[in-house]
């Protein structure tokens, strides 16, 4: 059997990134990389800390640019916020494969498996993506900020900040991840990492004494416009959950009792 | 504004509304400028769906469910004994801003009944869109209905404002209007669709020389028909649809199963279900057409009026012309590997990307993600094992349906135990 040597990141993008170049560096033989974050409870294996370091992560990025196009370096990332159990190893044989195809190769390898995996995964993350920019619903507060609160199955939240600073450009809003304990807020000019103590996973709830005066009455309206654009004859469950399962609905304003 | 008034009108006016099934927001990519409010990325979001399974998109409802038309077909026709109702124009000006901030919608869908006449009615559609644009400086999707006999400055005006415009033609033939409908007239549904098609092409070729030249309706136009209704065939529907892409540059066709509201001697009575399965078959043929490089003879013609409810249209013409199958997935070009049942457009575009690398096997095909259950009968690869083609078309519809398992088995079960 190969000694394995488990390499620990912060659990940051650049983080993942030093590894690699660690990895490439040392010239090391079955590596294992591992969120820092999560437990580990494997005997008999080296592990080793990852410093991460801006140069260093830059220097494969750019590499890892310099032979793929802008959709593969999405897919990437994507992949990368999918936070999967081992996606991080995957990734590696991915870029492994990258680094060794030639220049001039315009095609993707979907017979390859973890290349197919890479474009499985990012699919996965972008349905969410895409789910989250459907299904925040902000809360007006009484200090003026459209409040949402979000439970992914993914780290999206870098993937959607664009498209909601793109879009309420001219409204104060946060969208805060409980799950990961981070949220995004826009004051008009930039968007900024906040990390609020008066969310957690117990206490999702904006308290009605912290709305604007006219926020439920809105929520109501909405709540009668969903009830009536429904056709009682075409009735499908199955495929209302399909399209709207039910982990999301705690956070829905029309699937909540105001 | 009174919100319990307000309610009631939106519960009114959204019921009215929800017959008609186009709820597409994309397509008419429109930016935020100057720091206004919203956008339009193109691509379309739907924000809830209803119980019975359909997308939430944009706020659909009508101006008013007045309307001095006795169509048979429709809910809001003269005769019904209903309630009725009429926004103002700045109450959905109102309720369109505050959906959208809070992250309800994508946009605007706002239709009417037709009070007084045609003209008078657009007016105060434009009026909506013209409020939101320019007062509001709203930049998400707006969709208006053309009223039927809207005169030609209108529809321009219309155009400037709103992302999409439709007009229903909603009976697919024009026997069957002149029967439900006989106080309209199929020219005044043709009119307005004209009139978008001409200003369109005009505002486009404007646009290469002047920059500035404003979008006119830039995620085009829409019509809906309803299915089931008065009796016409598949083949009827799917020429007309052919029709009006071709003629109108239509974005989109819609297909509506007639849910029975009314009673009413022309027309199926109450409690017939609605259509679903069929109006399922008929959009897998618009796709078909539209993507995948189809022609409407050859999946509906005179031998073959009527679409296969238990298998999908492609297979259906697969299995009419067994004669052009096997073919080879390394070798076949795109325009035959989109032939193929069981391979969608993203599977062709995989499989073209990964043969160049290495001829592709069952195992390279399965995990691209193909259904094989139905392409293995139709496809050779890089292996000695393949279906040789030895059952007649029955034989090997019935041995695919054996095998695959569809999500309307239930549908066939229940008309199965009708006649036991």
């Amino acid at each position: 059997m190969h000694p394995q040597t488990i390499l620990l990141y912060d659990g940051s993008f650049d983080g993942f990134l030093s590894t690699v170049f660690l990895i490439y560096e040392q010239k090391i033989k079955h590596p294992i990389i591992r969120n820092k974050s999560f437990p580990n409870n494997q005997l008999f294996t080296v592990t080793h800390d990852v410093i991460t370091e801006e140069h260093k992560a830059k220097r494969v990025w750019v590499g890892f640019t310099a032979k793929t196009t802008s959709n593969e370096q999405q897919d990437f990332f994507k992949a990368f916020l999918s936070e999967i159990k081992g996606v991080e190893n995957t990734l590696l044989c991915y870029l492994q494969n990258i680094f060794l195809r030639s220049p001039s190769a315009k095609n993707i390898d979907f017979s390859n498996k973890n290349i197919l995996k890479i474009s499985q995964v990012a699919k996965m993350v972008s349905r969410e993506k895409h789910r989250m920019e459907a299904f925040v619903r902000f809360q007006l507060t009484k200090d003026n900020i459209y409040v949402a609160i979000i439970e992914p199955d993914f780290n999206v939240l870098p993937l959607i900040m664009n498209h909601f600073k793109d879009r309420y450009a001219d409204q104060r809003w946060l969208i805060y991840d409980i799950k990961r304990a981070y949220g995004m807020y826009y004051d008009l000019t930039t968007i900024d990492t906040v990390q609020l103590d008066f969310f957690s996973k117990v206490n999702s709830k904006i308290s009605s004494e912290n709305l604007a005066p006219n926020e439920q009455q809105f929520q109501e309206l909405w709540h009668t416009y969903f009830k009536n654009v429904n056709i009682k004859s075409r009735k499908n469950t199955k495929l209302h959950l399909q399209h709207i399962p039910r982990r999301y609905w705690k956070y829905l304003t029309e699937k909540n009792k105001i | 504004m009174s919100f319990n008034r307000i309610r009631e009108k939106l519960s009114i006016l959204a019921d009215a509304a929800k017959y008609d099934v186009s709820c597409a927001s994309s397509g008419g990519k429109r930016s935020n400028h100057h720091r206004g409010l919203g956008n339009n990325t193109g691509m379309g979001i739907c924000h809830s769906y209803t119980e019975d399974g359909r997308c939430v998109s944009l706020l659909k409802i009508l101006l008013t469910n007045h309307c001095i038309y006795d169509c048979a077909y429709c809910v809001t026709r003269k005769s019904n004994d209903i309630k009725r109702a009429a926004f103002k124009i700045q109450e959905v000006v109102d309720i369109t801003i505050n959906f959208y901030r809070r992250n309800y919608i994508e946009g605007l869908f706002l239709s009417s009944g037709i009070f007084k006449n045609s003209d008078y009615t657009m007016e105060r559609l434009v009026a909506v869109a013209k409020k939101l644009r320019l007062e509001e400086k709203f930049n998400g999707y707006i969709h208006l209905k053309s009223i039927p006999g809207t005169s030609d400055e209108l529809m321009r005006e219309a155009g400037l404002y709103a992302d999409r415009l439709s007009v229903n033609i909603e009976i697919p033939t024009i026997s069957g209007l002149k029967l439900l409908a006989p106080d309209k007239k199929h020219e005044d549904f043709i009119k307005p669709m004209e009139k978008v098609k001409n200003e369109i092409i005009k505002y486009k070729s404007e646009q290469k020389i002047i920059k500035s030249t404003p979008r006119y309706a830039p995620a085009g136009q829409s019509t809906q028909m309803i299915i089931g209704a008065t009796g016409e065939s598949d083949r009827d529907i799917m020429c007309s649809a052919a029709y009006y892409y071709k003629k109108f540059n239509m974005r989109r066709v819609y297909y509506s199963g007639y849910i029975p509201v009314l009673m009413d001697d022309r027309l199926p009575s109450l409690g017939t279900a609605v259509p679903v399965l069929r109006e399922n078959r008929l959009y897998q043929t618009d796709w078909l057409l539209r993507f995948y490089g189809f022609s409407v003879q050859e999946i509906l013609n005179d031998s073959h009026k009527n679409l296969d409810l238990d298998i999908d249209p492609k297979l259906g013409w697969a299995l009419r012309n067994l004669n052009l199958f096997p073919i080879d997935i390394n070798t076949a070009d795109k325009k035959i590997l989109a032939r193929v049942p069981g391979i969608g457009m993203q599977s062709v575009y995989k499989i073209l990307q990964a043969r160049k690398f290495r001829n592709l096997d069952w195992t390279h095909l399965k995990a691209i993600g193909i259904s094989l259950n139905r392409a293995q009968y139709f496809i050779t690869c890089n292996s000695r094992e393949f279906y040789t083609g030895e059952l007649s078309p029955i034989a090997l519809k019935n041995k695919i349906l054996k095998t695959s398992k569809s999500k309307y088995n239930n549908y066939f079960n229940q008309q199965l135990s009708l006649f036991s």
